[in-house]
């Protein structure tokens, strides 16, 4: 339930940051989307990633944008007339972005996927992270400083 | 379950709102004492019911809103400021165990809550409709982000020495020797870095009252400007939270003496909540305020390479003699 409650407003906020009439709101809306993010990620267990969000994302990137819009005063009325105009080469565009989407997804009933393996429905416990249960922040940091450092 | 949580957090939020509004009069009086007058003593017995009747005040005003000001924005820009201060809370540990989450990453919490509180400040200015207004969030927003940088470094370098552990283990973590001894400069860095970053005391242009007409919050009036004034109380206690819960050594009392040990942990910690607390009014009533370009100046080339000065030794030191927790 709180999987709906945080990733349908991420998804309405995607949509109204091209949709929205003021250009202010157009960049006030990506805030909503990473705080929704944001969210997923802790209901994912990915602690630190979710923290990383509101300090890059909202605190940096986000400021950032807001900055330029706010000191620039841009037009935009002119951009949402004639929009129907793109929409065939656009809407294959999209079709494929849709498409690739679902290559992260593990369902069978989705045809022409390559990822329709037979996975078993065994739940086994893990003992190790009983013994020395590594926090979000050291599995990255044992990664990154060694396998990934170059 | 399901009754403690509200119950824990109604323990938190309340306490903290009474903390606030008496801390308004403490500063008040406070200052007073230190330019040798008396601060307000009229309305109770030493004016102990001074910020009962400037609520009462307060809630009883007019809103007035300008006409032109775009509603929903302007209406949500000091609740969200007033939000962000209360829900960081939520990581500070009073005693052992006594966190409401004991998370390993509740240092990077209290840091992403105050990255978002410079968002209460740039949409409070831009909603206002008025020019001095948005240049004055805009001011305030960079400061506080370039100050938020240093105070990033200086929880880090803190952090290296502590480890990855969740929020009482940091405190617990400094049972030999505070980490406010041998990291001193740290410590001094850090309150100047919180002192910056709440817009406090020298470092409080962007709200001067004779320079920029008060700033982002000039078009407030009433509830509005009561949350924001709230807000700001509500930060600079947040900010001297974590900071004695690092630096100081949280809630074990000074000497492991047990006579020091029957006073509990939360008690301890409010001491040193209020000392660092007074130190705040004390440096507000001390020094005369900073020009904006010096303000920036210092943060951006002053403090950042400090603190990247600190963080370089502590953790080369730290890699070398094994000394990593």
């Amino acid at each position: 339930m709180i999987l709906s409650v945080l990733s349908s407003p991420a998804l309405v906020s995607g949509l109204m940051v091209a949709r929205a009439k003021n250009l202010v709101h157009s960049v006030l809306f990506p805030i909503l989307v990473f705080r929704n993010t944001s969210g997923l990620l802790l209901l994912l267990g990915l602690d630190f990633s979710a923290m990383i969000f509101p300090v890059v994302q909202i605190g940096a990137i986000a400021v950032s944008f807001l900055f330029v819009v706010m000191m620039f005063h841009i037009q935009i009325a002119e951009i949402h007339e004639e929009v129907l105009r793109y929409l065939p080469v656009s809407g294959i565009i999209g079709l494929i972005f849709w498409w690739e989407m679902f290559f992260i997804l593990d369902n069978e009933t989705i045809p022409l996927l390559p990822n329709q393996r037979n996975t078993t429905s065994l739940r086994y416990t893990i003992y190790v992270v009983k013994v020395r249960s590594w926090t979000n922040l050291e599995t990255l940091g044992n990664l990154l400083y060694t396998y990934y450092s170059v | 379950m399901y009754i403690a949580v509200p119950a824990e957090i109604l323990g938190i939020i309340l306490p903290l709102l009474l903390g606030v509004a008496f801390l308004v009069l403490a500063e008040r009086k406070v200052m007073a004492f230190v330019q040798r007058r008396k601060g307000p003593d009229v309305v109770g017995s030493f004016g102990l019911l001074q910020p009962l009747a400037d609520g009462l005040k307060l809630i009883l005003k007019e809103p007035i809103s300008p006409s032109s000001a775009n509603f929903s924005l302007f209406r949500m820009a000091p609740v969200a400021t007033f939000m962000l201060s209360l829900v960081a809370w939520a990581v500070v540990p009073f005693d052992y165990g006594m966190v409401l989450s004991d998370s390993n990453i509740g240092l990077l919490y209290l840091f992403a809550i105050s990255s978002l509180g410079v968002y209460g400040i740039i949409t409070a200015g831009r909603s206002s409709n008025s020019k001095y207004a948005f240049l004055g969030a805009l001011r305030s927003a960079a400061q506080m982000v370039s100050y938020e940088v240093s105070i990033g470094l200086i929880l880090i370098t803190v952090l290296i020495c502590v480890g990855p552990r969740n929020s009482s283990e940091i405190v617990m973590a400094q049972k030999q020797i505070w980490s406010g001894i041998p990291l001193f400069p740290v410590l001094v860095m850090f309150l100047i870095s919180c002192l910056a970053e709440t817009n406090r005391a020298p470092f409080d242009l962007p709200e001067a009252e004779a320079e920029l007409v008060a700033g982002y919050n000039v078009e407030y009036s009433s509830m509005g400007s009561a949350l924001f004034f709230l807000g700001e109380y509500a930060n600079m206690i947040l900010m001297s939270g974590p900071c004695t819960s690092l630096s100081p050594g949280g809630w074990p009392p000074i000497l492991d003496l047990p006579i020091f040990k029957k006073i509990p942990g939360s008690i301890w910690f409010s001491i040193k909540v209020i000392l660092f607390l007074f130190l705040y009014i004390w440096v507000r009533a001390a020094f005369p305020r900073y020009r904006y370009d010096q303000l920036m100046g210092l943060g951006r080339k002053v403090f950042l390479p400090l603190s990247l000065a600190r963080v370089v030794p502590v953790s080369g030191v730290l890699v070398t003699f094994q000394w990593l927790p």
